[in-house]
């Protein structure tokens, strides 16, 4: 090895702490990128993948009834490629030894041949056989979640018979990535499932004999999917055609594109932030060891070294913590990548993740790192380039003072000797101060940001089931029915209050924007089901008009006063002018909503109901389940704790798993930053400091001058980065909120405590590594040697 | 303010200092035997390397000594530790050294204030540079004064706590020989004004001319102590 090169070595290891400090913040930044980007990557690539191999289908649509006929018309719609018509239900399952109600969708599988369109990846067993009565193949997050295999039995209520099911097969489909009730937005494997079953059987069942219900179809190459859809829909209206809509607007697809949006948004944010205080950190070191080697530059121009060669000297420094840095955070992203990996498999139902690491990735973190490195030191590099030889043999000259601006303001008889010191050396080096105050700033901000989306998820909560839904259970019917059906239920055994609601498919419509929604009607005098104003408060439904969650409102550019036109979707189609009387806010999902009357009258089958909000004994909870299970005409019953439970358990876990990567990655830049920073404020000091001690000063008193700058920006930086944290959670709740999640921007105290305690933290721990050295000060050392 | 003149202040016995450098053992004290009284200015002679500094680094606190003892008004400073040593230096000694030490983000009142700060009965800071005649140049800081007037300032830092002592390691040995004549009649006009008790190293033989004593110290041991009957005002000499 070249001896200059052996410097470098040398030089890195008397270094070793400060390399280790910023090492880590490249750990950090390179790890979230290599991580983020390669899930993403895979993600993406499984995805294309699965859908091209199991046909995953460009449009979808529900109809009342449609006879096979018209399934063949479609075909003939140019764009379209192809079309398998299907017949789907939901259904009540019971599952032996689990006594919530449980709902499934049953979807019907050909009867010749396998599906041509969104089939299945069977994981277990094999597709029913349509010979064979009762067989079912279960989706596989269904299955698992009951522990049930293929030969296991359950039972399910089709068609208004109560039916015994053989599992023979436990599948996946590219159209139950995640697996979600109808109206949820949250799985709960154990309360809804997936089965796929002969259609022959089903048709019998609903009367869908030559005839289905639902259609899915693929697209010709280079089609318009808004053509399509339109001639769709005019085709399949006079049958109760429900509104055609593209793969975009599919639930399962949906929810994971907007999951990989989200995914390469952080990809980004968080490793420029944690590069950029890297690059930072390797300036400032650098330039203190240019400094410090200032004779060293001297004698190696002398003999002949080009300025070229010193400065790639220090460069290659550099490149050597860079890339060392970037090489084990690539490391640690194989182990958290699989690990991210997993847990989108928990909610994500892949058949099979392919997770590599794409050389691209890699090199790409290499060069991104290496590029952050050069940059740093580039800028203190070419210090020692403009230095002239004899110049530099010279010692430097000593630094200029002046009073600050703070003690000129007449302040200066209130601060003792080592105050004054500690002032002026922050503005003396206030570009230093100011950005080291922006690096420790940012630490805390990354902070504030990951506990942000803990708070929000819990202010949601409290809104969402805590003001506007208060009912302990939801009871829907299979269709519409008469409103006396509400004193039925009132009148069973554990209901204290029961609440009647009516929710119908509708298109809204405002010039060419359009949405498709349901309108939910409720009484005026709701006391379970509450619509509340942006101000959080409850507010009266108004007798006329239709109110839109605030989102809605947005997509559809309306506002209160404005007319909207409404179809309706069910059965007979056709179209109402409504105002829009308010705007509602609403977290979770979009909605529309009318007086119980107001929807009556515009949905125009009389005083009918779709279901019911109840107020139960939670002692009588298991025995109502069973009566309402019996009621042919009850569709689905469901529990607002499982609903919050299941929210919170989908949000918990994968919110959990993210602070804690934040608030880590944050210590260690947090811990980078101020390390350095004492560490240098040691280097540059160590000789003032040392001639105070020889004067009589205790290492305490010492201690308060290199601390005591320290802590100054400290805390000038908590309050600058609880506000760029603030920022960072308002522009990350704006970036990431979609349709479906609307994100207020709540950040509680505790928040910002644990924030600021994270990195009070670090500065102590970073004081304690430097103290050491501050009481192993040279005091002899110092005082033979001139500066 | 005038000290007995036969008052002891260090009193050294045995006194023998071996650094390990690297892995080479090096004796730059072999067993000084040394007096030093209340108010008189000795003048530590010797070659570089003759043990000269670490003696006074010894007898200041901030060295310690590997065998032998040295008494400070009779309390050992041998077997002091860290926070004694401290106080020590806190409220009894000065210093004074080769390359000034002084903070250069503090002006040269407020490098003397300091000291004063942390002291129990100092003069005030003005008071002390105008006793090295800097009054004028008090809200200076180090980067606009010349090297005598920073180590006029760094000698007014040292006695505004009116020390008992006041040690100084080569003090001219950065100036040039006019700027050394000014410094060395601060230091002459504070012993004798102050009454502290002022050694000062030098391998200047001519300085020596202006002590009470001169001790010449060679390879770790005192060769020769030496009574000067004729002292010398600081301006007569010259190097």
């Amino acid at each position: 090895m070249k001896t200059i090169n052996i410097k470098i070595i040398r030089d890195l290891k008397s270094m070793r702490g400060q390399v280790i400090a910023i090492g880590f913040v490249i750990v950090a930044g390179v790890s979230v990128y290599v991580t983020m980007t390669s899930v993403s990557n895979t993600l993406q690539r499984t995805l294309q993948l699965y859908y091209a191999e199991y046909a995953f289908a460009d449009g979808f649509a529900s109809i009342r009834r449609a006879p096979n006929a018209a399934g063949e018309r479609l075909r003939e719609i140019a764009g379209i490629n192809e079309v398998e018509t299907r017949v789907s239900a939901i259904v009540n399952l019971e599952i032996a030894d689990f006594a919530d109600p449980v709902m499934g969708l049953i979807v019907s599988l050909p009867e010749e041949g396998r599906p041509q369109l969104n089939r299945l990846y069977m994981r277990q067993g094999r597709m029913p056989d349509p010979e064979r009565e009762g067989e079912a193949a279960l989706h596989e997050a269904f299955a698992r979640a009951h522990g049930l295999e293929p030969g296991d039995q359950l039972s399910a209520v089709i068609g208004g018979r109560r039916r015994a099911l053989t599992v023979v097969g436990i599948a996946l489909s590219p159209e139950f990535l995640y697996q979600v009730q109808p109206g949820s937005l949250f799985p709960d494997p154990e309360r809804f499932g997936v089965l796929w079953m002969s259609r022959g059987g089903l048709e019998a069942a609903y009367g869908m004999t030559g005839a289905f219900n639902d259609v899915s179809f693929t697209l010709a190459p280079g089609a318009s999917v808004r053509d399509v859809l339109d001639r769709v829909d005019l085709l399949l209206r006079p049958y109760g055609g429900q509104g055609a809509y593209a793969r975009a607007d599919h639930m399962s697809h949906s929810l994971i594109s907007e999951e990989l949006n989200q995914l390469e948004a952080v990809a980004f944010l968080l490793p420029l932030i944690m590069l950029s205080v890297a690059a930072f950190l390797l300036n400032i070191v650098v330039a203190r060891l240019i400094t410090l080697q200032r004779e060293q530059i001297a004698v190696l121009k002398a003999f002949g070294y080009s300025d070229l060669a010193v400065a790639t000297h220090y460069v290659k420094m550099v490149l050597v913590v860079a890339v060392f840095g970037a090489l084990a955070g690539t490391a640690l992203a194989v182990w958290m990548g699989s690990a991210l990996a997993e847990l989108y498999l928990e909610y994500f139902h892949f058949p099979f993740l392919d997770h590599r690491l794409d050389a691209t990735v890699v090199v790409t973190a290499v060069a991104l790192a290496g590029g952050a490195a050069v940059v740093g030191a580039a800028l203190s590099a070419r210090r020692a380039l403009s230095l002239a030889p004899a110049e530099a043999m010279r010692p430097a000259p000593p630094p200029s003072y002046r009073t600050t601006l703070l003690e000129r303001f007449g302040l200066r008889k209130h601060f003792d000797q080592s105050t004054r010191i500690i002032l002026r050396n922050i503005e003396r080096q206030w570009l230093k101060a100011s950005i080291t105050v922006l690096g420790i700033a940012a630490a805390c901000g990354i902070l504030v940001m990951g506990l942000f989306w803990g708070d929000a998820f819990r202010h949601i909560v409290r809104i969402q089931f805590g003001i506007a839904q208060r009912e302990d259970l939801t009871v829907t019917f299979t269709e519409p029915t008469s409103a006396s059906a509400i004193h039925e239920l009132a009148a069973l055994p554990g209901v204290h209050y029961a609440e009647p609601f009516r929710i119908f498919a509708v298109r809204l419509k405002n010039g060419h924007r359009w949405y498709d929604a349901a309108i939910e009607g409720i009484p005026v005098e709701a006391y379970l089901r509450r619509v509340i104003d942006p101000s959080l408060k409850p507010v009266q439904i108004p007798a006329h008009g239709l109110m839109l969650t605030t989102t809605l409102a947005e997509i559809l550019d309306v506002r209160p006063g404005e007319q909207l036109a409404v179809e309706v979707m069910t059965g007979r189609r056709y179209e109402r002018s409504v105002v829009v009387s308010g705007v509602a806010e609403q977290f979770l999902g979009v909605g529309a909503y009318m007086s119980l009357d107001a929807a009556n009258r515009l949905a125009g089958d009389g005083d009918a109901v779709s279901g019911a909000y109840l107020l139960i004994d939670s002692r009588y909870e298991q025995q109502l389940n069973r009566a309402l299970q019996d009621r042919p005409r009850v569709a689905s019953i469901t529990a607002r704790d499982r609903m919050v439970e299941s929210y919170m358990s989908v949000a918990a876990e994968t919110l959990l798993v993210f602070t804690v990567i934040l608030s880590l990655f944050a210590g260690v830049i947090a811990l980078g930053v101020i390390y350095n920073s004492v560490r240098i404020s040691l280097s540059e000091r160590d000789r003032e400091l040392a001639s105070m001690r020889v004067l009589g000063f205790t290492r305490g008193e010492v201690s308060y001058i290199l601390l005591g700058e320290t802590a100054l920006l400290v805390l000038a930086a908590i309050p600058v980065g609880l506000a760029i944290g603030a920022g960072l959670s308002a522009l990350s709740a704006q970036s990431l909120q979609t349709e479906m999640y609307r994100i207020p921007v709540v950040l509680t105290r505790g928040t910002f405590a644990l924030s600021a305690a994270v990195v009070l933290v670090s500065t102590l721990l970073s004081t304690v590594l430097v103290r050491r050295r501050l009481h192993r000060l040279d005091l002899i050392g110092v005082l033979k040697t001139r500066e | 303010m005038s000290a007995n003149r036969s008052e002891t202040v260090f009193r050294a016995r045995g006194l023998t200092k071996v650094y390990t450098m690297g892995e080479v053992e090096v004796h730059a004290l072999r067993g000084i035997d040394l007096d030093l009284y209340a108010g008189e200015l000795v003048v530590l002679l010797g070659a570089s390397g003759s043990g000269k500094s670490t003696l006074v680094n010894i007898l200041g606190g901030l060295d310690t000594a590997t065998a032998g003892n040295v008494f400070y008004h009779g309390t050992d400073l041998t077997r002091a530790g860290d926070r004694e040593l401290t106080e020590y230096r806190r409220h009894n000694v000065g210093f004074v050294f080769q390359f000034y030490n002084l903070i250069p983000s503090l002006t040269a009142l407020e490098n003397v204030a300091l000291v004063t700060e942390i002291a129990e009965r100092p003069m005030s800071p003005r008071e002390a540079l105008q006793l090295v005649g800097l009054g004028p140049r008090a809200e200076h800081f180090p980067s606009q004064l010349s090297g005598g007037e920073q180590q006029r300032v760094a000698i007014a830092r040292a006695i505004a706590k009116r020390p008992q002592v006041l040690l100084c390691d080569e003090p001219t040995g950065a100036l040039d020989s006019q700027t050394g004549i000014v410094v060395l009649e601060a230091l002459e006009r504070v012993n004798r004004e102050l009454g502290t008790t002022t050694v000062i190293i030098t391998h200047n033989v001519v300085q020596g001319e202006i002590a009470e004593r001169i001790i010449h110290l060679k390879d770790g041991q005192i060769t020769e102590t030496q009574r000067n009957e004729q002292r010398r005002a600081p301006g007569e000499l010259t190097w």
